[in-house]
């Protein structure tokens, strides 16, 4: 096949390494690797029939490409992502986007001039469970939204130690950036960025001058207060888990990976097919099957969103564009500026008057 | 070649993995905290005539091997198809030593190819052979003195290198199993048919491949009818899990519809009480025969 796409995918780590395989393995995609450490290099162009460089620089400039997917280290997304902007390639980047929010929102206007697909790896938006709990939200079917938790903990970091990138705050490393930008981005898609940032503390544990805990309290205009608890040095979790619960004045809602939790005082027009009462939808029914499962079906489905917006040239990602992750990186700024004054960021959030009645629409969503 | 027995015990139960719910997954964890308790689940499923546990290569596992080693009398047909690898162990070594920091930390301390890695020099075609069997057999050294007729590699190792199109890795996997152990090799894939395309262009004949195969195509990546086709095809010797799809099939109706497929040989299913045990071994002698 002559029209397929040629992507490569920059470093080969562990992120790298699973999107390489998904990239490679999709039918519309000729795949090209790319990865600075020898090793990896040497084992792969031995081994796999795909052409694999050790220098980006000169491989965007020779390579013919389409697309690069940037899994590197996060202190070089921001200049490699330039790079690749800059030849007219369309960027998959992985989470967190830069670690300058000025970087990411000049990025995102270099891009969207260009009429590039340009898109971050924050796979939770591809979890059916929170996609049901972003519908959710939308439809106004929670009253109005007060307070929210989200929580992210699991067993990166149990002991000092040396360690890699991920521990060492030069690189981009940290609890903040590797584990609490998925919760932080989920808040983002819900409810935007928010006004005010307070109480934000960055724990070390076990690391040296890096966060291995994270707690902060977040705010939005006529919106909810919301509490982030994150921990990466919590064994008692197998793998990563991400869960958010919000109470609204009609009930209350929680997911995770798995499913999505309901509890709602009265049914809603706006969202058919949910009763009074307790409602529970599983992710494994909310999921849409791909075309090469490897760790999730989400790390697949933003892969092949990316791919089919790249191939089909529609010029911009269906989600987690550049803009939205830049929120999330100026979130993150928000977050880190607090800590580090134990001053409050950003204004203080307007307060919407308090419900007193049936809302607007409750008119229509009290019988059932 | 190995007749494999219609319905295998598998092991997700026992270490807090439930694709449904996490509270599910910590109860289980919970309650599956001493051998004693596992154990207790596999005895049952063994006096029920269930006598193959397909297991990962878990920490936990090794002491269910010394259980069974230690009485040759009680679980004198009692066997086991290891998975490996334990994936979070290798995942958690690259989080915290690096790729090839990882590698070595597997290694020997001693042994030649700790000191190849250390170089940090390139590693012949040879010496990637070579760390390759050193991990297998590393995984190994918990089942010796067990049956392990089969022995299966892991989905996420499996489609990793299927869609890297390292595949050569399979092959290598493939030879050390059956020269080293004497047993069958296996793949658990996700990816079923695309998985058996690329194991006969390494000229891996028939392979045994455990896949999800239910009736309503739930995680069956490449496509129902890529599936069915390459059952009906007699090219692959089928292992199914997930037959009830994460019981969104009721058993009945699930078991039935598997029975009449070719190119199925077993059933791979995992339950913690003794109702759905006996419950699921009931409806495959009603449907595929009595088999051990």
């Amino acid at each position: 096949m002559t029209d397929r796409i040629r992507i490569a995918v920059v470093g080969l780590g562990k992120m790298g390494l699973s999107h390489f395989a998904m990239v490679n393995a999709h039918p519309r995609v000729e795949a090209v690797g790319c990865d600075g450490a020898g090793f990896m290099v040497d084992v792969l162009s031995r081994n796999i029939s795909v052409p694999i460089h050790r220098d980006y620089q000169t491989m965007i400039a020779k390579e013919r490409l389409d697309a690069v997917v940037i899994a590197t280290p996060s202190r070089l997304h921001a200049p490699m992502v330039t790079a690749a902007l800059e030849q007219g390639l369309h960027v998959f980047c992985e989470k967190p986007f830069c670690l300058d929010w000025q970087d990411s929102e000049r990025l995102t206007k270099v891009a969207t001039d260009k009429g590039l697909v340009a898109q971050v790896g924050y796979h939770y938006r591809y979890v059916g469970a929170f996609q049901e709990m972003k519908r959710i939200v939308d439809s106004g079917a929670l009253g109005r939204i007060t307070h929210v938790l989200a929580e992210a903990y699991g067993p990166v970091v149990l002991r000092p130690k040396r360690g890699t990138w991920r521990t060492q705050k030069s690189e981009g490393g940290g609890c903040l950036y590797d584990y609490a930008a998925h919760p932080i981005n989920l808040l983002n898609w819900f409810f935007g960025t928010p006004s005010r940032v307070s109480g934000s503390v960055l724990t070390p544990i076990y690391s040296e001058g890096i966060d291995d805990q994270v707690t902060a309290t977040l705010g939005w205009d006529n919106g909810p207060t919301a509490q982030l608890s994150v921990n990466w040095s919590d064994e008692s979790h197998r793998k990563m888990t991400t869960r958010i619960t919000m109470i609204g004045t009609n009930g209350r809602l929680f997911a995770d990976r798995q499913e999505c939790q309901l509890f709602l005082r009265a049914s809603d027009l706006a969202l058919p097919g949910y009763q009074a009462g307790w409602n529970l939808r599983y992710t494994t029914d909310l999921t849409q099957d791909v075309w090469f499962y490897l760790r999730g079906e989400e790390y697949s489905a933003q892969l092949a969103d990316f791919i089919t917006a790249v191939a089909e040239r529609r010029g911009a990602a269906a989600e987690n564009d550049f803009a939205s992750a830049a929120q999330t990186d100026r979130t993150m700024a928000m977050v880190i500026a607090n800590a580090e004054t134990g001053a409050p960021v950003g204004a203080p959030p307007l307060v919407a008057k308090p419900a007193n009645g049936p809302r607007k629409r409750g008119w229509f969503a009290r019988g059932a | 070649m190995a007749t494999m027995d219609r319905l295998l015990f598998g092991d997700n139960q026992f270490f807090g993995i439930n694709h449904m719910s996490e509270e599910k997954a910590r109860a289980q964890a919970m309650r599956f905290q001493s051998t004693q308790a596992i154990m207790d689940v596999l005895d049952v499923a063994y006096d029920e005539g269930i006598r193959t546990f397909m297991c990962t290569t878990h920490d936990r596992i090794a002491e269910v091997a010394d259980r069974v080693r230690g009485n040759p009398t009680r679980y004198a047909a009692f066997q086991f198809y290891p998975c490996m690898p334990y994936a979070h162990k290798y995942a958690n070594a690259v989080t915290e030593h690096g790729m090839v920091g990882a590698l070595r930390h597997f290694m020997p301390a001693d042994g030649l190819l700790a000191t190849a890695l250390a170089g940090g020099k390139a590693l012949a075609t040879k010496e990637v052979d070579s760390i390759a069997k050193v991990l297998i057999d590393m995984e190994m050294k918990m089942f010796v003195g067990t049956r392990t007729p089969v022995i299966f590699i892991q989905n996420v190792f499996t489609d990793l290198l299927l869609g890297m199109g390292f595949t050569r890795a399979l092959r290598i996997f493939d030879d050390h199993i059956r020269e080293k152990y004497g047993a069958e090799p296996a793949y658990i894939s996700m990816n079923m048919p695309m998985l058996l395309d690329a194991l006969e262009r390494e000229g891996i004949e028939r392979p045994i491949i455990c896949s999800n195969i239910n009736k309503i195509g739930f995680r069956m990546s490449g496509g129902f009818d890529a599936y069915l086709d390459a059952l009906r095809s007699g090219r692959v010797r089928a292992v199914a899990m997930s037959v009830y799809a994460s019981g969104a099939i009721p058993a009945d109706e699930a078991i039935h519809w598997i029975s009449e497929l070719p190119g199925v040989e077993s059933i791979v299913f995992g339950a913690s009480s003794a109702g759905n045990i006996r419950g699921t071994k009931a409806l495959v002698d009603k449907y595929m025969g009595v088999a051990a």
